[in-house]
């Protein structure tokens, strides 16, 4: 089985995150830039198949020349091989262009299983695993908390509002996890070591034979052009209890004068 | 003059708030450009709620009954959509900006070369006659404007309580329902079942106006029982930090912030949370906040309206007590 993992470079959310007024783009060197936290999720998942089928696992990153200690990170996990698309033309993309790009690389490799991450931590739209599977014609079995493969079946509990959809479909499918799925674990020194030698590909638009003019800022089919600062919440009242909880009944006044209760 | 659709988000009782503010907006969206405001119902029930949805603004409801609508994931509602849209004047559709719904819209965005803005707190028209949302970031430390390129049917996800719903006297919709013969790859995954959790009965977090939330200093599973005393004395729902969920003293769905919901209830109630950054940004766009906490330096109280310094073991009681004597 041959399973593929996109993972994202996010900035550090626990560092300040700028957007750059002239590219209304986040300014991702302003701040530390980490792994996705979800995809730790997404590839633990993935070093679970490998545990479980042997399947063999390739770490794709969409970004650009700096994204490349991502892809070093993903594989200290004891993923097999990283895939870089790095190109000046990818700037500016929004969800459904960053898709098209990581659709085109899927195509371009063999894979039974692709399992995303159900969102990233600065973008958050959710929207990327949904239009890679639309874009391959395969069905998108998002927001898994449990999967299982059994020879060319799969099945997975969907996650919802109330409770989860048990689902099955054929591989080849596309999958997106959220973090009920399972507990990451840590780096091993010896994955760390291995990560370095491991083969590691960059590719172009061009290598995929994608235009530089279906993707990016120019092609985006929404478009931020302006933004602000949330303004400062004002201090709200702090009360200290005395010990007795007696301080309750200044809240239920609050709450009841707020027409709460 | 174009049509507007609006996608109900609804369960087995009825549509979700979310879906009645949805039609509200679209009701004084289309007053100002002359559109007509259709709702779209898949699944069962759409007779039953059209009064509703009538009054919320709906001037047409298209309802696909079919067992076909929820058999299978995403697509079949894609190919529906699809359809309306090839064979309506719509340009534009809102829908709820939930994860399961969002797969629709990204899908159908994909199909149809539309454009997508999901978490929208806002929307106006532009002088060209685009739409611009408003749409926070960051876990809404930014505030942001979008629009449309030029030309592109747009879709708008709509996030739980950005606007408020209210009932005009519209009258019940004209009822059109729609048929469609499904593709093979719209049966490509199929929904075997569906189940339930308990709880489920209370108020969803994502569309709760109030959510009662437990952290770490509930110290405990059981620490939970008495968020859930709670939040059924004031109608609310209950939420966690992720310290809780990880514990698993709370399922995850239930957890709030970053990497679980993103919620803006009116009133945020949270006891034994210390506000971390990734917790502020599921919830700091809640209208009200209330922290109880004994830690007097905990983050949390910097964004909260109401704070109470102390043991939440000690005041929680009391604070149901105190409620259930004002009530
Ligand atoms: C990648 C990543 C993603 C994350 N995503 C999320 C997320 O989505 N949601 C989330 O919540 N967190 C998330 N976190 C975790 C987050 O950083 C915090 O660790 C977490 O929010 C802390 O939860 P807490 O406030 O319950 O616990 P703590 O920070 O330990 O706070 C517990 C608080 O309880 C108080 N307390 C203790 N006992 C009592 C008592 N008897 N009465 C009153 N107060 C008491 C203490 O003073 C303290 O302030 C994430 C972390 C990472 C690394
Ligand atoms: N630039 C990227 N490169 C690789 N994978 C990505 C990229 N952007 C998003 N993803 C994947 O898509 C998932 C959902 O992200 P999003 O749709 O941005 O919320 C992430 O968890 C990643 O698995």
């Amino acid at each position: 089985m041959k399973v593929v993992v996109p993972v994202k470079r996010t900035p550090d959310t626990a560092g300040e995150k700028v957007i750059d007024a002239d590219s209304l783009t986040v300014d991702r060197e302003a701040g530390e830039s980490v792994l996705c936290p979800v995809n730790e999720f997404s590839i633990e998942e993935a070093v679970r198949l490998k545990e479980k089928h042997g399947a063999e696992v390739t770490v794709l990153v969409v970004g650009p020349e700096e994204a490349q200690p991502t892809v070093r990170k993903a594989l200290s996990y004891g993923l097999d091989a990283g895939l870089q698309i790095t190109d000046e033309a990818i700037a500016g993309s929004d969800a459904l262009g960053t898709a098209r790009v990581i659709a085109a690389a899927l195509e371009a490799t063999e894979f039974d299983l692709v399992v995303f991450g159900g969102q990233s931590t600065d973008a958050r739209t959710s929207l990327v695993p949904a239009a890679v599977a639309e874009l391959l014609g395969l069905p998108s079995l998002t927001y898994t908390r449990y999967l299982e493969v059994d020879g060319e079946t799969i099945t997975v509990h969907r996650e919802h509002e109330e409770g989860w959809d048990v689902v099955t479909a054929s591989l080849p499918a596309v999958v997106s996890v959220v973090e009920a799925i399972n507990e990451p674990r840590y780096p091993s020194f010896k994955g760390i070591m291995a990560a370095k030698s491991k083969p590691l590909e960059t590719k172009s638009l061009a290598d995929l034979g994608v235009s530089a003019d279906e993707v990016g800022a120019g092609a985006a089919s929404a478009t931020m052009y302006e933004f602000a600062p949330r303004p400062p919440k004002e201090a709200g009242t702090v009360i200290e209890d005395d010990g007795s909880g007696a301080a309750a009944a200044q809240l239920a006044d609050w709450l009841v004068e707020k027409k709460f209760v | 003059m174009s049509e507007m659709l609006v996608l109900i988000d609804h369960s087995d009782d009825g549509p979700r708030k979310v879906s009645l503010q949805m039609l509200t907006k679209a009701r004084e969206l289309a007053e100002i450009t002359g559109d007509t405001v259709a709702a779209v119902w898949f699944g069962p029930g759409a007779a039953d709620a059209a009064p509703t949805l009538g009054a919320y603004g709906a001037g047409k409801l298209y309802h696909w009954d079919s067992a076909d609508a929820y058999g299978y994931v995403t697509l079949p509602q894609v190919e529906a959509l699809e359809y309306l849209i090839d064979t309506s004047e719509a340009d534009t559709l809102l829908f709820a900006s939930s994860n399961h719904v969002k797969d629709v819209a990204s899908r159908l965005a994909i199909r149809m070369e539309a454009g997508v803005i999901t978490d929208v707190s806002g929307i106006e028209l532009a002088e060209d006659g685009r739409w611009v949302a408003t749409k926070e970031v960051f876990g809404g430390d930014m505030i942001t404007k979008s629009t449309f390129a030029e030309g592109k049917l747009s879709f708008l996800g709509v996030s739980s309580n950005a606007f408020p719903a209210v009932e005009s006297n519209g009258a019940s919709p004209e009822l059109v329902a729609i048929d469609i013969d499904l593709t093979e790859e719209a049966k490509a995954a199929q929904v075997v079942s569906v189940e339930k959790v308990a709880g489920a009965d209370r108020p969803d977090i994502g569309e709760a106006a109030v959510v009662v939330a437990g952290g770490r200093g509930l110290g405990s599973e059981d620490g939970f029982q008495l968020m859930e005393q709670l939040a059924d004395m004031i109608g609310a729902g209950v939420g966690a930090s992720r310290a809780a969920t990880d514990a698993g003293w709370y399922p995850h769905r239930y957890q709030i912030g970053q990497t679980g919901r993103t919620i803006s209830p009116t009133l945020y109630l949270g006891s034994g949370i210390s506000g971390a950054i990734k917790h502020r940004a599921g919830m700091q766009t809640s209208q009200n906040i209330v922290a109880i906490n004994k830690d007097a330096e905990a983050p949390i109280f910097q964004i909260a309206d109401f704070g109470v310094v102390g043991d939440l073991y000690k005041i929680v009681p009391k604070l149901v007590e105190e409620l259930e004597a004002r009530k």
